[in-house]
């Protein structure tokens, strides 16, 4: 294979620097320690980190996206697994449309599933509630997990399966001991991939969020429609942290590129 | 084999996605179906929501000018989005799929990672560097190249460049993707026959990856459609995409039912542009990768 020529590296530094640009600059005015929004000049300071846990708003809508994220994904992740199973081991009438209409969500515009999600919940009663907006993160989720446990249970070597069950064991433990275990490196990825969809999802959330259930990407928002200042920085310095981690775990886990083809459609 | 699936039978494919179908009943049908009928109510400012069958709300959105201008202004900034997308994330692929590792893996993972951080952040840094006082019009003042700033925070260019920043991860990987079925012997071949670089990237590259660009451009051009943060973030009160527009409706105005209405038209057009492109895939396609 030829390598890439100098007019081909050039684009490619350029490009690499439109992508990273703006994350480096958010991280980089968090240090700021001026009172306003400026590069660090003169030293890095950790004072709008501190501010952060001034804003017990901030921290709770934090927690809240946490605890939103863990349930959702772990509901997604329980119902993905045996529809997988379903769909990827059985032949049965309606089994190409049912695994499209578990994609589909996809397909729908998240302010579309907002608009309706909030006539939804206001007509049951269950608007501003917790487990409105787990129910809500449940099916935006739910593609992303099934995907790739479908792809995971596909893909899997079933002779050690039959070789339980020639032993004697039960649908059960066979499944436990055997299909489980195989098909984990799918489930860790798809829940992952989950969580951080449901943590970072804004445009249906704003919708059915409600004071007392407002998720962070929410608040956040809230806050740079009204001003930018290096609070939102710093907070956002933190979010790039934690997602980094996140990603270099699904990236040993799955590889990034595999888990995200395809994605958005 | 046979004792296998007579035990498989005893869970049926129904009762195992009998959950999630439920779920999915539930709580995805039932208020995409609720969100239609609402867009055929009415809105009254002092009585709220009327009950009633009528096509007034899109009467309302077909006829008013205001909305004109937010459906094309839409349009137009998801075809702008979509082509420099097309024109930046197809070299930037090859070039990536050139490259060894772990160069290769290591520049992967700087343009896919940022679709897993929140979008909010995303345009944050954006609002950051195209901002009147923001860095890149420090800097250019700075140099003495200008010396006004240049106004690009609150413009239609601002949000452009912003989503295009946002969305190109995705054509980046559909390209990608479709590199990887690339048989390199076949650019040996050419080369070895004489051919330029340059005749070989347009008769033999192009034409492979074209069936990636194309689905990397649909998906852009639907996100971008779609998009709410960043014209939210960026577009300020006055440049107002279908999203926003429909947001506004719901929590500013509570006119609901036309909000609903707006919901319900993006929602076909994303599925008429999905739908249209898999036929001329198909039919472009078809023949060529069998």
């Amino acid at each position: 294979m030829s390598k890439n020529g100098p007019i081909a590296l050039a684009f490619h530094t350029v490009f690499i620097i439109f992508i990273l640009a703006p994350l480096v600059i958010v991280c980089l005015v968090a240090f700021t320690s001026k009172g306003y929004l400026s590069l660090p000049t003169d030293g890095f300071s950790l004072r709008w980190f501190r501010a952060i846990l001034d804003n017990p708003d901030f921290i709770d809508a934090f927690w809240l996206s946490i605890y939103l994220g863990l349930a959702s994904a772990t509901i997604a992740l329980c119902l993905s697994v045996p529809a997988s199973l379903a769909v990827a081991r059985h032949r049965f009438p309606g089994r190409e449309g049912l695994t499209a209409f578990f994609l589909s969500p996809l397909m729908v515009p998240h302010i579309v599933l907002g608009v309706s999600f909030l006539r939804f919940l206001t007509a049951v009663g269950w608007n501003g509630t917790f487990v409105g907006l787990v129910l809500c993160h449940t099916i935006i989720i739910m593609p992303y997990s099934l995907r790739l446990v479908l792809a995971s249970v596909t893909g899997m070597d079933r002779s050690a399966e039959m070789a339980a069950v020639s032993l004697g064991a039960s649908s059960w433990t066979t499944f436990r001991r055997i299909t489980l275990p195989l098909i984990l490196p799918g489930i860790a990825g798809g829940w992952v991939l989950a969580f951080i969809t449901s943590f970072d999802e804004l445009t249906m959330t704003i919708f059915v969020a409600s004071p007392s259930t407002t998720t962070l990407p929410v608040r956040m928002f809230q806050h740079i429609t009204e001003t930018i200042d290096p609070l939102i920085s710093s907070l956002s310095a933190v979010i790039i942290f934690i997602t980094v981690i996140f990603m270099l775990l699904l990236d040993r886990l799955y590889g990034l590129d595999k888990i995200l083809v395809g994605q958005g459609r | 084999m046979a004792e296998i699936s007579a035990r498989r039978r005893l869970l049926p494919p129904y009762l195992l996605s009998a959950p999630a179908l439920l779920l999915y009943l539930g709580l995805f049908m039932a208020p995409l179906a609720m969100t239609l009928m609402l867009s055929f109510n009415s809105f009254d400012f002092y009585k709220g929501i009327l009950p009633g069958f009528s096509f007034v709300n899109y009467l309302e959105v077909v006829t008013d000018e205001y909305f004109h201008e937010v459906f094309l202004r839409t349009f137009g900034i998801s075809l702008a989005v979509t082509v420099l997308c097309a024109l930046l994330g197809t070299p930037e692929a090859y070039i990536l799929h050139r490259m060894r590792n772990p160069w290769k893996s290591l520049f992967m993972l700087a343009i896919l990672g940022p679709l897993l951080i929140s979008v909010v952040v995303r345009t944050l840094g954006w609002a950051l560097l195209i901002g009147d006082s923001g860095v890149l019009n420090d800097a250019l003042i700075g140099a003495g190249l200008i010396d006004e700033p240049i106004r690009l925070i609150f413009t239609t260019t601002g949000v452009i460049i912003a989503l295009v920043h946002v969305l190109i991860p995705f054509m980046v990987l559909s390209v990608w993707a479709s590199l990887q079925k690339l048989d390199p012997a076949v650019e040996q071949a050419g080369l070895s026959l004489g051919a330029s670089q340059f005749t070989v990237l347009r008769r033999i590259v192009v034409p492979q990856v074209m069936p990636g660009v194309l689905s990397g451009s649909l998906i852009v051009f639907a996100l971008t459609a779609s998009a709410f943060a960043t014209p939210a973030i960026l577009g300020g009160r006055r440049l107002k995409v279908v999203a926003t527009t429909a947001y506004d409706e719901y929590l500013n105005t509570l006119n609901w039912p036309l909000g609903a209405a707006i919901a319900v038209l993006l929602l076909i057009a994303n599925v008429i542009i999905i739908a249209t492109y898999n036929k001329v895939i198909e039919k472009k396609y078809a023949q060529a990768f069998q």
